[in-house]
């Protein structure tokens, strides 16, 4: 009886909330009957996102419920009008609480929107005031948990193998006592269980030894694979294909170029010009992490094995608050402390000293993606050493590679005479002598 | 027969009783080696846990252990910045025109930056005046690295912070204000329009007992006094050798640091045969010098006799008479230039560099008589002003001890002054003593406080060196030690909060800059202002005409001053001080490329020494020997002016040192603040009386055998006249060019055919693309020596220390080897040679061959540039095992180190003798403790050469990272390559132009030009090398006109 009775006050609370809360979120809506939070959506995050989160602080306030917020100040929405189309005209008319955040801000105006409606910033207003929607996705995913459950089904991987073998060991111990009860028993019954005596035979060892021919044919074949076996090892000596090391902040490639297709020169930008590809500083990482303070995930939510990795949204968030500690980032105040920790990242490509290679030369004058020698970097987690980088697999590229020549002046002359020399139209570098000691080595 | 002779080992095998004899007799060591003590001890032995098969294990296991532990790659971080400054982008080097400025060295330069880091010195050739940078300027930038610099303030030696020194500077300069002792700046030579208005403004805030006295250590006192009496400025007249047809010097060393230098690019632009026409120059000297070494007719006089020689000149060329003894020879050769110079008129000029007002007034007023069109009085420079006369003056009231503070900045006196000791005490009596100094010198050691300043790298600044022509000095990275400059400081203790920088941009924009723009000027690092020029000229022109009088009246002075020269007179030795192209005044004495920079003239590294005539030499009976291992030995001498004596100085015999006289080098004997392997050669300041570099001396020979690092042992051509071609400028211009440079013949099928024709080898197409090649003119090379600290700062080239030197493994990739004649000229060896006629007799080849290994008493120089002369058909490639080294279709001959065994049969096989080996590893190594042995010092490094290791063979690349960059350049931008973009390091650095660098195949190239010159030549032609690398053929001026 008592608990039917519960269940008849639960349901009735929450039929009273529920409608409290349609009324709450009808009354919000009615304040502008046309205004259209989807809009409003696309609008602030095409205009506002850079400076202005909805339930954080950015460069400018957090906007969330901000009329209502605003009419506790006292402004209605003319004054927001105003505002949004020139912020600065407000300040100078000595609006007092313009001048207030104004100076709360560091001074920073916001940047005037002349462009933008009335019905564009109703539209704006209509999003902030929307109800906020938990994300279902990334609730359910739980974080921690999340990354010992896959180490623990390893375990128990283990423990499933390490019984099938005791339960296999304990079959063979059971065949042995069973075979060895029978024999006791025939033994008992006088049977002789003694097997047939076999014709004898050369061992084949012996037969093997005895045949001169097989042996030497046999031992020029273990020569031969051991030699095989031992030059492959030394060749591998100080190749570093697929070289993966643990980097200080796990930066996704995957993430950047790949979910979000930042350009590699965005960050790598001194691979145009420069003979190294730079890693970027961390200042280049700033211009995007002042206002991507979190990460929200792919669009298509978080891949299975992702979440068996531990690659959760919370799991990044956690990389960007490293770099801000490192930057000296105050996210709180929005204000760089001074106080900064470099980065050491792990190189990965490492050519040896005596190799003088440019990157401007070949992204910048030939043309190759970045993904030929690196890789798929935009799949990488974790970036790994693609190829080999050995002096082979640079000569085989020479060799094979046509020089982009077309439109360039530079190229001109030297084209002409060389694919007249060749009597070809397209040159590989090697043919411009791209294969000379002196090209790599100095 | 057998002979009785009896071979000694040693001296103690003479003395039978000698218990050394006795012991080795038994034994084969001397001492007893304690075998018995190990092995006899048994039990010691059975006890010890670890047995012959343990220790075995242990070896095998450990080197198994390394052997796994080796194939595990080192882990490297990289670290990027922080915040990125925008103007840097890793891998690409920036370029800041700044200007050097430190009293002995005035030149505006680029410096090139790496990642923040000045890697190298260039010329900068934006500048008019002294825009090129010398051997010294070329390695200043490793002098910013020296480990040994003085690394923040200090207290008697104590480390103090900048915030004691200043109150305790303040308190002393504020309690001295209206007292009656000085506050005295001793300084350096500035020229810079900012620091005197900063020492004026000084001097008005601490009152009038200011004194600021300009200290120069190697002085121009006289020359800068006869200008003051002349034109009433203190300053020295400028010269422009180019405009001039004829050029007489006595004693003046202008290719060197004669009145602070830079002459030689002009002077080389004149000495190119043009339409037939080249300057002639004639130099009355003592010591060989590079500026007597280019000379077309050299003289040797010594000091004295100089000072005749010139009163006679004056004498000759006024048209006036004076007295004077002069050996009969000399006294011709005197008035035959006299001759010359009156019927060069306008065109002609004349310099001394006798430490003598009266010599240097008569040059003045000879240079302004004559109207000579190279010499310049109106714009004169300002990069000497120290004060002999004020100096002492300042000396003598600290003795007195009216001198209440002394501030030094750039200038050593307890090192430099020749009464070292004597200002060391009276510094005693000065109650506060600061000096400003980047290195823990010997005047640190006696100061009261020592400001550690700032590199020039590291600091603001300007100079006007001469009038109108400013340049800026600017950081080109943040202080590396916890240093303030000079300027700085008295801004600080005048109470001001200013920057010297905001400050220098005042004086700019108040006086200087007029409608120019300071960032304008800052770029480019040089400021002409031309209106103040145009104003000073009319201003001189109008005083001259209105002083019309007052010249008859000087004229009467000047004939006192001849006949004053004309009576100079001495007995005995004379001594002429000179500073060397490598060490100069001795400021970077700590800097190992200097170091190991060998003299132009002597080819010794790693040493000063006295030089002196060969008669004079057999007088005194001193040697130069070469030993079994290659070295050169010296004998040494005592050298004792008044009552200083100099002991056991080492003897260099140089061929055209004036009988009569010797020489001595500035720069060397430091000891404070040095490390050890710097603290070479004898400091000569001690003989620097009173600011004279001519003394009399008497030599006498000391005991013992000094041990030299000379890098050319062979001193003469041996008639081998197409190593060097050279003709007169007579035969230049009326014979064909067959005659004055002929290729050398071969017989094919018993034909004559040129040399060059006949070749082992397939030609290689080298048509398509870019062919490198590298002109030397040998008219224009001075031999000055900028081009091999720049190819070491360049390429990275290893400094190997005075030990390996003197076997021969210098690592210099450019050399400059100098040749005297046999003969009085080279062109009587090739006839000498040619005439040889049998083994014996007078005219026999046996002896005549030894005759010509000894270079003349007077003979004819040549310098000749050698590096690797990256040959078409080279010998080296041909004979490496391995392929390490081969050859490019853009004509440089490729090194690829890492492929090199080390096997040397390249070395072997080079006729030219440009590779050098790495015997040893030279970087971490604390065996050869140079720059690349510390954290500090390698950041000279050129990040895109590689560091060679030991066991390596390495050359000149013709700077293939440097066209590799030009080509990508223009690659990158989709363009053609410019003519003047194709450098390498020497030829950038070369200020004379006789080097000069490009694309053969670019027909409208000035080196394509170049090599279509009939005086173009090939090293060693007729053993069909074609090289890449060709010559010019020396023409001299020996027309007597």
């Amino acid at each position: 009886m008592k608990k039917v009775l519960y269940r008849n006050q639960l349901s009735k609370f929450l039929g009273v909330n529920l409608i409290a809360a349609m009324l709450f979120s009808v009354s919000l809506f009615s304040q502008s009957e046309n205004a259209d939070p989807a809009k409003g959506k696309q609008i602030f995050n095409q205009n506002c996102a850079s400076c202005h989160a909805l339930d954080r602080k950015g460069t400018g306030p957090a906007l969330r419920n901000v009329e209502s917020r605003l009419e506790e100040e006292g402004l209605d929405r003319e004054w927001i009008y105003a505002w949004v189309k020139n912020s600065s005209g407000v300040i100078k008319s000595g609006d007092s609480y313009a001048n207030k955040i104004f100076a709360e801000y560091n001074n920073t105006a916001m940047t005037a929107f002349p462009t933008l409606s009335n019905g564009d910033i109703d539209n704006i207003l209509a999003y902030t005031a929307a109800v906020e929607e938990k994300p279902a996705a990334s609730a359910a995913v739980p974080a921690s948990g999340d990354v010992s459950g896959g180490s623990s089904s390893g375990v128990s991987n283990e423990v499933i193998l390490g019984a099938l073998a005791l339960v296999f060991a304990l079959l063979v111990a059971m065949l042995f006592m069973v075979n060895k009860t029978l024999r006791n028993i025939a033994k008992a019954n006088g049977i002789d269980v003694e097997r047939e005596k076999a014709e004898k035979r050369i061992p084949i060892w012996k037969a093997f030894v005895q045949n001169q021919f097989l042996v030497l044919v046999s031992v020029i074949f273990l020569l031969l694979t051991s030699a095989y076996f031992v030059y492959g090892y030394f060749m591998q000596v100080g190749v570093d294909q697929g070289y993966e090391p643990v980097q200080p902040i796990h930066f996704s490639h995957k993430v950047h170029a790949g979910d979000n297709k930042v350009d590699c020169k965005y960050c790598h930008s001194s691979a145009r010009v420069s003979k190294t590809s730079g890693i970027p500083s961390l200042n280049v990482c700033m211009n995007c992490h002042k206002s991507i303070y979190e990460y929200k995930g792919n669009p298509e939510g978080p891949s299975q094995s992702d979440i068996e990795n531990g690659y959760t949204n919370e799991f990044y968030t956690k990389e960007i608050k490293k770099l801000y500690a490192a930057v000296g980032w105050d996210e709180e105040n929005q204000k760089y402390t001074g106080e900064s920790k470099p980065v050491e990242w792990v190189r990965i490509h490492n050519l040896p000293d005596f190799v003088y290679f440019n990157h401007s030369q070949h992204v910048s004058v030939a043309g190759v993606e970045c993904q030929t020698c690196h890789g798929p970097i935009e799949e990488m987690e974790i970036v790994s050493q693609h190829a080999p980088l050995t002096m082979g697999w640079c000569i085989n590229c020479h060799r094979e590679t046509n020089v982009k020549m077309e439109g360039n002046a530079y190229y001109d002359k030297i084209h002409e005479e060389l694919s007249k020399k060749y009597g070809v139209e397209k040159l590989t570098a090697a043919m411009q002598g791209g294969l000379e000691c002196g090209k790599c080595h100095y | 027969m057998s002979s009785n002779k009896k071979y000694w080992k040693s001296e103690a095998e003479l003395n039978p009783n000698d218990s050394i004899v006795e012991a080795l007799k038994q034994n084969e060591f001397v001492q007893e080696i304690p075998v018995e003590d190990f092995l006899g001890n048994k039990e010691g032995l059975a006890s010890s846990s670890t047995n012959r098969r343990d220790f075995l294990k242990y070896v095998g296991f450990s080197t198994a252990a390394a052997t796994m532990a080796a194939c595990e790659g080192p882990v490297v971080k990289s670290i990027p910045y922080v915040v990125q400054p925008d103007q840097i982008i890793p891998g690409v080097a920036n370029y800041y025109a700044t200007t050097i400025a430190d009293g002995f060295d005035f030149a505006s330069v680029l410096v090139k930056t790496r990642e923040g880091r000045p890697i190298k010195i260039e010329n900068n050739t934006d500048a008019k005046v002294n825009g090129s940078a010398n051997a010294r300027v070329q390695a200043s930038v490793l002098s910013l690295y020296d480990s040994k610099r003085l690394q923040g303030p200090l207290a008697k030696g104590e480390a103090v912070e900048w915030s004691a020194l200043d109150a305790a500077v303040k308190s002393k300069l504020s309690a001295l204000k209206g007292a009656d002792k000085q506050i005295a700046l001793l300084t350096q030579t500035y020229a810079s329009p900012s620091t005197s208005r900063l020492i004026a403004e000084f001097k008005s805030v601490y009152g009038e007992n200011v004194n600021h006295v300009t200290y120069d250590a190697i002085s121009a006192d006289a020359a800068l006094n006869a200008f003051e009496e002349k034109y009433g400025e203190r300053a020295l007249a400028d010269y422009n050798f180019e405009k001039a047809e004829l050029i007489v010097s006595f004693g003046a060393d202008f290719l060197g640091d004669w009145q602070g230098g830079g002459y030689d690019s002009g002077y080389a632009a004149g000495r190119v045969p043009k339409n037939g026409k080249m300057s002639r120059h004639i130099q009355f000297e003592a010591n060989m010098s590079l500026t007597g070494a280019n000379a077309d007719k050299r003289v040797l006089l010594t000091p004295t006799q100089q000072k005749v020689a010139l009163a006679k000149f004056y004498a000759k060329v006024m048209n006036v008479s004076v007295g004077g003894e002069l050996p009969v020879n000399i006294e011709k050769a005197v008035l035959a230039a006299a001759e010359e110079f009156k019927k060069a008129k306008g065109k002609a000029v004349v310099v001394t560099g006798l430490d003598d007002k009266d010599a240097q007034a008569v040059v003045l007023a000879i240079n302004e008589k004559q109207a000579s069109v190279a010499f310049d009085a109106r714009a004169p420079k300002y990069v000497r002003q120290g004060n002999a006369k004020a100096v002492a003056k300042l000396l003598a009231d600290m003795k007195a001890g009216k001198v209440g503070a002394l501030i030094m900045d750039g200038v050593n006196p307890a090192y430099t002054m020749p009464n070292a000791g004597e200002f060391t005490d009276a510094l005693a009596k000065v109650d506060l003593s600061v000096v400003f100094s980047q290195s823990n010198n010997e005047t640190v050691a006696v100061a009261s406080y020592a400001a550690a300043a700032p590199n020039y790298l590291e600091s603001w600044g300007d100079v006007q060196i001469k009038k109108g022509h400013y340049a800026l000095m600017q950081p080109t990275i943040k202080e590396i030690f916890d240093t303030r400059q000079f300027q700085s400081s008295l801004l600080v203790w005048m109470g001001s909060d200013k920057t010297y920088y905001d400050y220098i941009k005042e004086t700019w924009s108040s006086s200087i800059l007029g409608d120019g723009k300071w960032n304008q000027a800052l770029h480019d690092g040089v400021y002409k202002a031309p209106s103040t020029i145009i104003d000073v000229v009319e201003e001189t022109v109008a005083s001259v005409v209105s002083e019309e009088e007052s010249i008859v009246s000087s004229l009467v002075d000047l004939s006192m001053a001849a006949s004053k020269l004309s009576k100079a007179s001495s007995s005995g030795m004379e001594l002429a001080l000179y500073s060397k192209v490598g060490m100069g005044d001795g400021q970077q004495a700590n800097n190992p490329w200097l170091q190991e920079f060998p003299d132009p003239i002597t080819r010794v590294s790693w040493d000063n020494y006295v030089t002196i005539s060969k008669a004079d030499a057999e007088k005194l009976e001193l040697v130069n020997d070469h030993v079994a291992n290659g070295g050169l030995d010296g004998s040494k001498v005592n050298l004792k002016v008044g009552d200083v004596e100099l002991k056991a100085v080492p003897v260099i015999i140089q061929p055209g040192q004036a009988p009569g006289s010797v020489g001595l080098s500035f720069g060397y004997g430091r000891k404070a603040g040095l490390q050890a392997e710097m603290q070479t050669g004898v400091n000569a300041y001690a003989l620097y009386q009173g600011g004279v570099s001519n003394q009399s001396v008497s030599v006498s020979k000391a005991e013992g055998m000094h041990e030299f690092a000379c890098v050319q042992l062979h001193k003469t051509l041996m008639g081998r006249g197409d190593i060097i071609k050279e003709t007169t400028l007579e035969i230049f211009n009326t014979k064909d060019h067959a005659e004055w440079n002929p290729v050398p013949k071969v017989s094919l099928n018993h034909n004559e055919v040129d040399a060059v024709s006949v070749s082992l080898w397939d030609d290689f197409d080298r048509s398509v693309g870019h062919h490198f090649n590298l002109s030397i003119d040998l008219n224009a090379c001075t031999g000055c020596g900028a081009c091999v600290i720049a190819c070491h700062a360049e390429n990275n080239v290893p400094v190997v220390g005075k030990d390996e030197v003197r076997k021969s493994r210098d690592m210099h990739w450019l050399r400059i080897d100098r040749y005297y004649s046999s003969e009085d000229t080279f062109e009587g060896d090739n006839v000498k040679k040619d005439e040889f006629d049998g083994l014996t007799g007078d005219k026999g080849s046996l002896g005549g061959f030894g005759e010509l290994e000894d270079p003349s008493a007077n003979p004819q120089v040549a310098f000749q540039p050698v590096m690797c002369q990256h040959c078409n058909h080279a010998p080296c490639e041909t004979v490496c095992p391995v392929a390490a080294t081969s050859h490019s279709r853009q004509g440089q001959n490729h090194m690829a180190y890492n492929r090199c065994v080390g096997t040397r049969y390249c070395a072997n096989n080079c006729p030219y003798k440009v590779r050098r080996f790495n015997w040893f590893l030279y970087n971490n190594n604390d065996e050869f403790n140079y720059h690349m042995n510390n954290d500090l010092g390698k950041m000279v490094i050129n990040p895109d050469v590689n560091v060679r290791s030991r066991g390596v063979m390495e050359k000149c690349s013709m700077c293939i990272q440097m066209t590799q960059k030009s080509i990508l350049d223009a690659k990158r931008d989709g363009r053609t390559v410019k003519d003047s973009e194709f450098q390498t390091a020497c030829s950038a650095a070369c200020s004379s132009g006789a080097m000069v660098f490009g694309d053969v195949n670019d027909k409208e190239s000035e080196v394509a030009e170049l090599k279509e010159s009939n005086r173009m030549y090939h090293l060693l032609e007729h053993i069909g090398t074609k090289p890449n690398v060709f010559y010019h053929v020396k023409v001299r001026n020996t027309q007597e006109s």
